[in-house]
């Protein structure tokens, strides 16, 4: 951890200094910033929050029960706050857990639904929405303005970073990539977009602390469970399983290196 | 400047000198049980879907190399695996040079080898996602250095011919650990679409080259 730590003080040290910097691609920084703050103002992400906020009070299932007793890690029924602390470890489920996982077990033990179904339609699409990714903008929202603390104090936490960190950096698959073969170098983009390095603060802060995002691109809101999934459909990987402990870990190494940004999503995306 | 702004410069380059003997790089050195570690996560976390497989997990020498050393394996292990790599490029007989509008199109195409793509249809070199190539496209990625006159400035003899083919067939004969996919060793691009993309590379009249 030691690194981050430092490297979070030469971030400190650099802003402190940045008046004396050179300006480079200004120009080109302020077109983009201009078009990302026009896409954020007319963003429907409120809409998503509300539609979630239903979803999380209507009662279904077998038991016929709504998510409001979830237990979000800081207690049943508390929203505020709680996405900011995840992952996290669960003693109930005695596993590490991100916001997809753990409204999955509250689904299953809250309302009786099988894994199954309740996995059904995990990812949307602009014609037919997804339950999971309305929940996660509601449950997300209610953190707007909390700074990002992940603890890696449980033994199965620390566990989850370290292997989220390996898995980062892990070359494999057809094209022999990783993570970090697009995320792992300073100012490098694909085709037009900008890609930041995920691996230190400077980059995964505001990355992570605007998951999850509504898409332009695909008028949808999405979940950091599917920006993984999609990115390794673009490492020409097999499929990661949803809400499995590779993908929770790896969310918990990004969200980890977050820390201490306050959070601003759910964010709005090209 | 006042007392105030010095002690926070005071901190700032303090705080510099500190980390800059320090490791900043999370990448990890994979040791063998890290190998076998991610050998067993992805293979028990991770299903195969449409053409991406589960022996996509099955690690090569050259990756495995790659994941041990940090991309940087000692020198007499990456010369054997260059050798290896190089014996396994297929060059084929005779001209090495296709049509370049074919490979102009196969440069543009993202397309190919994840699990959206159906089997059988054509892939793309996605060479545009991380090179610029013609300055005529504006849309290219930084991934990889510009190749903006390519053949300009390489010239189109046989061994730059054959340099360009091996090349796009398999990075890794050339560095090892390069970050660029084996199009060619993959099973990405065919033969003649690679000789397409060389010419686009090569061909005096492709806007690479203009």
């Amino acid at each position: 951890m030691h690194a981050y730590r430092c490297s979070a003080l030469v971030v400190v040290a650099a802003a402190l200094t940045i008046a004396t910097g050179p300006a480079f691609a200004q120009d080109e920084k302020r077109e983009i910033e201009k078009y990302q703050k026009m896409i954020a103002e007319g963003s429907p992400v409120e809409l998503f929050e509300l539609e979630g906020e239903g979803l999380w009070k209507k009662k279904q299932g077998p038991k016929n029960a709504s998510l409001e007793q979830c237990d979000l890690g800081l207690g049943a029924g508390v929203v505020k706050g709680a996405f900011v602390n995840l992952p996290r470890y669960f003693k109930d489920t005695d596993r590490v857990e991100d916001l997809e996982s753990r409204l999955l077990t509250c689904m299953m033990t809250l309302q009786g639904r099988s894994r199954e179904e309740a996995t059904k339609r995990t990812f949307g699409n602009a014609d037919k929405p997804s339950e999971m990714e309305y929940l996660v903008a509601f449950v997300a929202g209610e953190s707007r303005g909390s700074p990002i603390a992940i603890s890696t104090a449980h033994p199965k936490e620390s566990a989850a970073y370290e292997l989220g960190r390996k898995l980062f950096f892990y070359r494999s698959g057809a094209w022999d990539f990783s993570c970090a073969s697009c995320h792992g170098e300073e100012g490098k983009r694909i085709r037009m977009q900008e890609l930041p390095v995920l691996s230190l603060p400077a980059g995964a802060r505001p990355a992570y602390s605007t998951w999850p995002a509504y898409r332009v691109s695909n008028s949808q809101m999405k979940s950091m469970q599917w920006r993984l999934n999609d990115c390794y459909r673009q490492m020409r990987f097999p499929e990661p399983g949803f809400a499995s402990d590779a993908t929770i870990a790896l969310t918990m190494f990004l969200g980890v290196t977050a820390n201490d940004e306050p959070y601003r999503g759910p964010g709005t995306k090209r | 400047m006042n007392k105030r702004n010095l002690l926070t410069l005071a901190l700032a380059t303090a705080a510099i000198a500190a980390c800059a003997t320090s490791p900043v790089d999370p990448r990890p050195a994979y040791s063998e049980s890290d190998l076998r570690q991610m050998d067993a996560v992805h293979r028990r976390d991770f299903h195969p879907r449409g053409i991406a497989k589960m022996d996509r997990f099955d690690l090569d020498r050259v990756q495995r190399a790659c994941n041990q050393y940090k991309d940087n394996p000692p020198e007499d292990l990456a010369k054997a695996l260059q050798a290896e790599q190089i014996g396994a490029i297929k060059f084929p007989q005779g001209e090495l040079l296709g049509d370049w509008k074919k490979g102009q199109k196969i440069a543009q195409s993202g397309r190919g080898m994840t699990w959206s793509d159906k089997p059988g249809s054509a892939n793309g070199g996605s060479c545009y996602n991380c090179h610029q190539l013609s300055p005529e496209e504006a849309s290219y990625g930084t991934l990889g250095p510009s190749l903006k006159g390519f053949g300009k400035l390489r010239g189109n003899t046989s061994e730059i011919q054959k340099y360009t083919y091996g090349k796009i067939y398999n990075s890794k004969a050339y560095s090892v650990c390069s970050p660029m996919p084996r199009m060619g060793y993959s099973g990405t691009l065919t033969e003649e679409q690679i000789k397409d993309v060389v010419a686009y590379l090569l061909d005096p009249a492709s806007p690479v080259n203009r």
